[in-house]
């Protein structure tokens, strides 16, 4: 063993660095990293983590997706309509053209109430079912706590303070959240156009008001990612007091 | 400590052998200290040196150090007014049964848990006036932990579990690679950096955890039954590894143990039995009772 290395090693070290700094730090890079790195290569769990967050967005980018495409359909066959009733007008003349144009006011509005009405019940679905995701993903979450009660007392031994912790864990959340959206968004808009596609053609996604479905898109990863990060915030908290003696016990 | 009569009032009196009056009757109790230890001069000189001499610098002191835990209404005390003073550079062995109050202790001198009454010093600072962030980085930066069941971080490599205590202390990353490859390097691992715990033996692991426990060039290094969880031939290894850093860099050595091994390279051994401070052994006295046993057993 190399003695002139032990030499600057140990003994009396502690003095030497009274100095320098007694400050506690973990870099929002290095907490990055670490967060990443423990969410890739615990897939398994992250995994059961980011299926509520899937199932979620999954559903809320049908909502959306669904909502737009409806439009484009409809778009679509009133613009077909217009132009058979045209056609038909040419060929009539102008007779009964009130009687019509009344007729489809009144359409027009009834269909408007109901779709004001199946708004509002999605909306309520959508609320609910991303309510259980987050407290699905919040269980999840502490459950992963409880298995690393371990690596969480590890790491206080080695001087983590509990900011630390909860930093770590909601970078998780946020990465976890972030990825699980993605997946669900992919999830929920295949399906949509899979439905509207096998119904009406393919056609139908050239019709689609893209300008508005990307901002939908942005805005459920948003939502997914805040959902998981709110539901973080208990387990992280409760990993964060997690005493650092519970890395001395070898045994649950 | 050792119980003296006094020749006057038939007190008894605890004394290392430095206080020389009793302090019922303050008679002189000299002679009486002077013919206990006529037999063992030796011992008595080093007596006198081990415990009570002020001008050696301690690393640890406790004072009536006592831990009661509440479980319901009842009141379980685990430690009852513990002594000690550990020397900087010493090897101690803390030893007793299961329950003993052995962990209490352990984690008490380490920061872990907070003392219900009296205190422990460290470096001569109170650890129960330090703040939350004090107290991190005397964790982070004093102390050294090993455990028992390694608690190596399990999705880092060898490397990264070294250098995470350096991220804590707030060192550069070029500085923080060169001292965990030197460190792991030390401990005859250079040649596994890059292994996660779960593809190394497990007298790696523990390999890794002492370089880890050096990340921050402790004072003192904690540890917590280091070879329970290995086989006879890798304990000896990591009892060897840290008798050589102890005799070569003079950082402090504290371990909590059952093992028989770790006695050998005790400089003194603490029993401790009901929460108390049972007896303590220093090493010319095992060694002088191994030799004593061995004799009877052949």
């Amino acid at each position: 063993m190399d003695v002139k290395k032990l030499a600057e090693l140990g003994g009396g070290g502690g003095e030497k660095s009274l100095v320098v700094q007694r400050q506690i730090m973990l870099p929002w890079s290095d907490a990055f990293r670490i967060s990443t790195k423990s969410v890739l290569l615990r897939l398994g769990r992250a995994g059961i983590t980011a299926t509520g967050i899937i199932l979620g967005v999954a559903f809320l980018s049908y909502v959306w997706s669904d909502h737009i495409f409806s439009e484009g359909v409809e778009k679509a066959r009133v613009q077909q309509e217009q132009s058979v009733a045209q056609a038909a007008e040419t060929v009539r003349g102008t007779a009964g053209s009130a009687t019509t144009e009344a007729s489809q006011k009144q359409t027009a509005e009834q269909l408007a109430a109901t779709a004001k009405e199946k708004a509002a019940r999605q909306l309520w679905l959508v609320i609910m079912s991303l309510l259980v995701c987050g407290i699905g993903i919040t269980n999840s979450m502490l459950m992963s706590v409880t298995e690393r009660f371990q690596e969480i007392g590890t790491m206080k031994c080695l001087g983590a303070l509990d900011s630390f912790i909860v930093r770590l864990f909601l970078i998780e959340a946020a990465v976890v959240g972030v990825l699980g959206s993605v997946a669900g968004l992919i999830v929920g808009s295949l399906f949509v156009i899979l439905f509207y596609g096998i119904k009406y053609g393919f056609g139908v996604v050239g019709q689609v008001n893209w300008a508005q479905l990307s901002g939908y898109m942005v805005a459920s990863v948003v939502i997914g990612a805040v959902l998981s990060l709110m539901a973080a915030i208990p387990p992280a908290i409760r990993a964060a007091q997690m005493p650092p003696a519970a890395a001395l016990r070898s045994e649950i | 400590m050792a119980k003296y009569v006094c020749a006057e009032c038939g007190h008894e009196v605890e004394t290392t052998g430095l206080v020389t009056v009793c302090p019922e009757c303050h008679a002189d109790m000299t002679g009486v200290l002077e013919a206990a230890s006529r037999n063992l001069r030796k011992r008595a000189a080093d007596l006198v040196r081990d415990d009570s001499v002020t001008t050696h610098e301690y690393i640890v002191r406790t004072r009536g150090l006592t831990r009661i835990y509440k479980m319901g209404d009842v009141e379980v005390p685990a430690l009852k007014g513990v002594d000690l003073d550990i020397r900087r550079g010493e090897y101690l062995s803390i030893m007793g049964p299961s329950g003993s109050g052995k962990s209490t202790l352990f984690n008490l001198v380490g920061g872990l848990d907070k003392p219900t009454s009296g205190s422990c010093y460290i470096n001569e600072t109170d650890m129960a006036q330090l703040s939350a962030q004090e107290l991190a980085w005397q964790r982070c930066r004093t102390i050294g932990y090993i455990f028992q069941t390694f608690n190596l971080i399990p999705v880092m490599t060898a490397l990264e579990n070294v250098t995470l205590p350096m991220i804590f202390a707030g060192a550069s990353s070029d500085e923080m690679l060169e001292r965990g490859r030197m460190l792991l390097e030390l401990v005859g691992l250079g040649g596994r950096l890059h292994h996660k715990p779960n593809e190394l033996s497990g007298g790696q692991q523990q390999r890794v955890a002492v370089a880890r426990s050096l990340a921050n060039s402790p004072a003192i290094i904690l540890a917590d039954e280091p070879t329970g969880n290995l086989d006879l031939l890798t304990g000896k290894e990591i009892i060897d590894l840290l008798k050589e850093l102890n005799v070569e860099s003079g950082v402090t050595i504290i371990s909590a143990t059952h093992d028989l091994k770790m006695i050998d390279v005790s400089d003194r051994v603490v029993h401790i039995r009901d929460g108390a401070i049972e007896r303590i052994e220093r090493r010319e006295d095992i060694e002088l009772a191994v030799g004593i046993m061995g004799g009877q057993e052949h």
